[in-house]
């Protein structure tokens, strides 16, 4: 587990591609390759909660490719924020997978509808999934 | 197909604007009707002789720490105002009672602890001084 601050546009990049993943996803419910993506989104979602938001591999293409060719960055942030988030959408895509696995297309239609607004609001209005959610959590546990 | 267009439209326009409601909100500072009076005890930490901002924080939030610098210079530039830092976590039975929701949330605080002004998001400095003003 790695505690170094990350540059805030790694994350917010990386909202912005599962946003796009999710949305195909939806679109091509039950279809082949929507399963292949989801499994790809489910794998990214739980490498970013598990082993942090530094090997996530949307944010390994945010430095690599992004990162190079933009300024320097100026604004950085603890690692603990984007991970919960991702450990959230890890469990809307796994609820998704659930409903695959259940036959259930209304289950996996309306978890990756949640984890498609989330990464939407997370990727356009930088919203912030820990500060919404760990209170609440906290309070009914 | 086509019901799944309409059905994408449908959430990121609602997500939309849920974001944009939640931008416009941010951070205003707003009179709290509850009453409820806050003890030093409870915070672990003394008031302010004139007011306090008291901040809820958790982990896993990043405008907690923007609003801790909000909150340390505008107490900084206020005399007898102070700022109080907590985490919400470990002081659930508060969040209960002043309804705390989500973080970062500051309350505005008179010199008997009584609870004036609420301020969700990061709090916008140019309000919360006016608000102190009004307090102190």
């Amino acid at each position: 587990m790695s505690n170094q601050q990350l540059d805030v546009r790694g994350p917010r990049f990386g909202a912005v591609i599962t946003t796009i993943v999710l949305a195909i996803v939806f679109l091509a419910q039950g279809t082949a390759i929507a399963t292949a993506l989801l499994l790809l989104q489910t794998t990214a979602f739980a490498i970013g909660a598990f082993v942090g938001p530094h090997a996530q591999p949307y944010g390994l293409l945010f430095k690599k490719f992004v990162k190079p060719r933009i300024s320097p960055a100026t604004k950085f942030e603890d690692p603990q924020p984007p991970r919960f988030a991702q450990a959230v959408g890890l469990g809307f895509a796994v609820t998704a997978l659930l409903g695959l696995a259940i036959g259930s297309a209304t289950v996996t239609a309306v978890a990756v509808g949640f984890a498609l607004a989330a990464a939407f609001l997370n990727g356009a209005f930088n919203f912030c999934l820990g500060c919404e959610m760990y209170l609440l959590i906290k309070k009914f546990a | 197909m086509m019901n799944n267009v309409y059905w994408l439209v449908a959430i990121l326009v609602l997500a939309s604007a849920f974001g944009l409601f939640r931008r416009w909100n941010e951070g205003r500072t707003k009179v709290d009707n509850h009453r409820v009076i806050v003890s030093a005890q409870q915070i672990g930490s003394p008031l302010g002789d004139r007011a306090t901002l008291l901040q809820f924080s958790s982990a896993f939030c990043a405008p907690c720490r923007t609003t801790k610098v909000v909150l340390a210079k505008t107490a900084s530039i206020i005399d007898g105002v102070n700022h109080v830092e907590i985490d919400a976590e470990s002081h659930l039975e508060l969040v209960r009672e002043l309804e705390i929701t989500r973080t970062p949330t500051t309350l505005v605080l008179d010199k008997d602890g009584r609870v004036r002004n609420r301020a969700v998001g990061v709090p916008r400095q140019d309000e919360l001084i006016l608000v102190l003003a009004a307090t102190v």
